[in-house]
């Protein structure tokens, strides 16, 4: 039974009720990841990668947002149909979550000790003594390399950097030594030069704690740099996983395509005209492909059919029609 | 120490908005229509013995003057004789004070203690019928008088149910307490006179709880909407999936910052409601300063309407002094950028 993914997400179903209507922002979304795996999800802002995420630990603001449909199956047990008790021991120490904007993440009015200790406190049924407590506390802090951790205590998210915001949120992230780790498009709101060593310390903190990892971002030099495999997600639904060089040499997915062809390179060429179009909006999403406004490629079946996910090599499958005929059996 | 800085400037600042005020108290006195010598001698009274009291009064001094002389009393604590109760304004406002700060205070504490909770719960329960009973009380709350509540409940639990006792500050017979504070129920406390305080407490409560309801309306519809507001943040978010049990986030990293807007509407409504008190202070025969000034004002008293509005003025500069003191202490974004722009 060690194959049995860490992570999977079976058919998920996302609905925001507004005022409007019922915005279907994920339309089955099917996803897993098995142990020790790193996992990249790409696509661009608004397509749903970061709602696949939170709907995972159940954290959505609900109201709006109402899951009508799907499993999340962690370590066999489905989290949707969890006790709100059995889940709270999930999350952190199962799963564990750093969040996009490390400003918006961190409690303004909370100093990061005492941030951190709550984390600390219930991050075990034990009862621990105070100086556990401050170990706990202080031996993340260490590891994200943040400077003098005791003073880093007793200051504000106000009196923090980004980079620093950054890595106390990694920091929070790790004081239960979580199985998964989701990573929400880390330092996207920093400078490159902080991203980027954002991005080598968590790196170094995966390989170290031999973590498994759901990376979320839409830079692909970054999916390229730290995963094993990477699905690719358009407005609300998976269009496309592969093994990452898999992906990088054979893109299938019209929509893929337009994604690399959107990164400018340094080597000439200039910006190219990425994909026209933009995302669908989610209280009438185009019946079929959702992507068949957009695709260069459509054809009448893309209008009326959703395109079910075709294995065309080892582990690289597509949902497109181009490749319905293509399929092996595996 | 910047923050002590901070609230003194503060303090400084105050005190030319009071100056402000003064001036503008003195300036409506003076040019409100009628002789205020001629009123207070009555209209029989022989025109000699009106002028003498003018030139007492200083009433024939230019305005600037007389301002002068208003100013230097007032910063004495002497605002004159009351014209109607002929003894002096500061004598009449230690008597009557204190009672209408009792009332306020207790009401205050009812606002914000059940209009707190009120918001909470009904953030807790959003969008249930239990939020939405608890709003359509709120907004009735909020659009009712204090009066009218006050007529209510003197109707319903004074007269109908006779639970609470409907007029005045204490029963018949029973003696009152040394006089400490000139808060009955704090008096009786501190003189160990438990019954005394408790009868006290039991006419205290129904005119507190009706000058209470708009601002605890008020409060909880703050309350629920902040709370709301941030229910829906990434920081909640984010201590939710690192498994921070629910009832911790409730009641603390969801309440803390989301009390800041509450509080600062808190003080201005408590504040508010000492010069709301009057009609509540008039239907319960509360002997408050409300009930004080409005009578002054009715009968032309300048004096104690001058004194009557100026701690009315004082009340809402503590308030205002107040809140930036405890939204500082909350709010480490607010401290420390007063602390910088030192």
């Amino acid at each position: 039974m060690d194959d049995a993914p860490l992570l999977e997400i079976k058919d998920l179903h996302v609905h925001f009720h507004v005022y409007g209507g019922i915005l279907r922002v994920l339309d089955g979304v099917s996803f897993v990841v098995h142990r020790g795996e790193k996992v990249g999800l790409v696509g661009e802002t608004g397509c749903g990668k970061t709602t696949t995420m939170k709907a995972t630990l159940r954290v959505l603001p609900m109201p709006p947002a109402r899951i009508p449909g799907g499993q999340i199956l962690f370590q066999g047990q489905d989290l949707l149909k969890m006790r709100d008790d059995r889940l709270r021991r999930v999350r952190g120490r199962g799963i564990s979550m750093i969040f996009q904007d490390p400003t918006a993440a961190l409690n303004p009015v909370f100093t990061i000790g005492q941030q951190i200790r709550a984390v600390v406190r219930h991050s075990t049924e034990k009862r621990l003594s105070r100086s556990q407590i401050h170990d706990r506390m202080i031996q993340p802090i260490r590891e994200v390399a943040l400077p003098d951790p005791e003073r880093m205590l007793g200051s504000y998210p106000i009196q923090l950097s980004g980079g620093m915001r950054q890595r106390v949120c990694i920091a929070m992230a790790l004081v239960a030594d979580p199985k998964l780790l989701i990573a929400d498009e880390p330092g996207t709101s920093l400078d490159v030069t902080i991203q980027d060593q954002i991005l080598r310390l968590l790196g170094r903190l995966v390989e170290e704690k031999d973590l498994s990892v759901i990376l979320i971002t839409h830079t692909l030099g970054i999916v390229r740099q730290l995963t094993d495999r990477v699905y690719v997600m358009y407005a609300g639904t998976m269009v496309e996983v592969a093994g990452t060089e898999e992906l990088f040499r054979n893109p299938l997915h019209p929509y893929t395509h337009g994604l690399m062809e959107a990164v400018p390179r340094l080597t000439g060429g200039g910006v190219s005209d990425g994909i026209p179009g933009r995302i669908p909006n989610y209280l009438h999403p185009p019946p079929g492909c959702r992507f068949h406004p957009r695709c260069p490629h459509v054809m009448d079946v893309c209008r009326q059919e959703k395109p079910g996910f075709y294995r065309v090599s080892g582990d690289h499958e597509v949902a497109c029609f181009l490749y319905r005929d293509k399929e092996r059996s595996a | 120490m910047g923050f002590v800085t901070f609230i003194g400037r503060r303090i400084f600042q105050s005190i030319f908005v009071l100056l402000g005020l003064s001036i503008l108290i003195f300036i409506i006195a003076r040019i409100m229509p009628g002789d205020p010598a001629r009123v207070a001698m009555g209209a029989r009274a022989p025109d000699w013995v009106v002028e003498n009291l003018r030139e007492q009064m200083h009433l024939n001094d230019p305005l600037p003057v007389q301002y002068g002389y208003w100013l230097r009393d007032a910063l004495q604590g002497d605002f004159g004789i009351s014209l109607f109760t002929r003894r002096n304004v500061a004598d009449d406002v230690r008597e009557f004070l204190p009672a209408s700060l009792e009332l306020v205070f207790t009401s205050g504490i009812i606002a914000g203690v059940v209009g707190i909770s009120l918001g909470a719960i009904s953030a807790r329960y959003k969008d249930t019928w239990i939020d939405g009973v608890l709003r359509m009380f709120s907004y009735f709350g909020v659009v009712t008088p204090a009066f009218v509540f006050a007529i209510l409940f003197l109707l319903l639990f004074g007269l109908a149910l006779q639970w609470l006792p409907p007029i005045g500050r204490l029963s018949d017979g029973i003696p009152k307490p040394p006089v400490i504070t000139g808060m009955i129920t704090v008096d009786a406390l501190l003189a160990g006179q438990f019954a005394t305080f408790w009868d006290a407490f039991k006419h205290l409560l129904m005119p507190a709880l009706a000058l209470s309801m708009g601002a605890l309306a008020q409060e909880a519809r703050i309350t629920r909407s902040s709370m709301a507001d941030n229910l829906s943040k990434d920081y909640i978010a984010a201590e939710r999936a690192l498994g921070i049990p629910e009832r911790v986030i409730m009641s603390r990293f969801l309440l803390k910052p989301s009390l800041i807007p509450t509080i600062s509407v808190f003080a201005l409504d408590f504040a508010a409601g000492l010069s709301n008190a009057f009609l509540v202070e008039l239907i319960f025969n509360w002997p408050g300063l409300s009930r004080y000034g409005m009578n002054a004002m009715l009968r032309k008293d300048l004096n104690a309407i001058s004194a009557v509005i100026l701690i009315l003025g004082i009340t809402f500069t503590i308030a205002n002094i107040v809140v930036d003191l405890v939204v500082g202490a909350l709010d480490p974004r607010i401290r420390l950028s007063a602390e910088r722009s030192e």
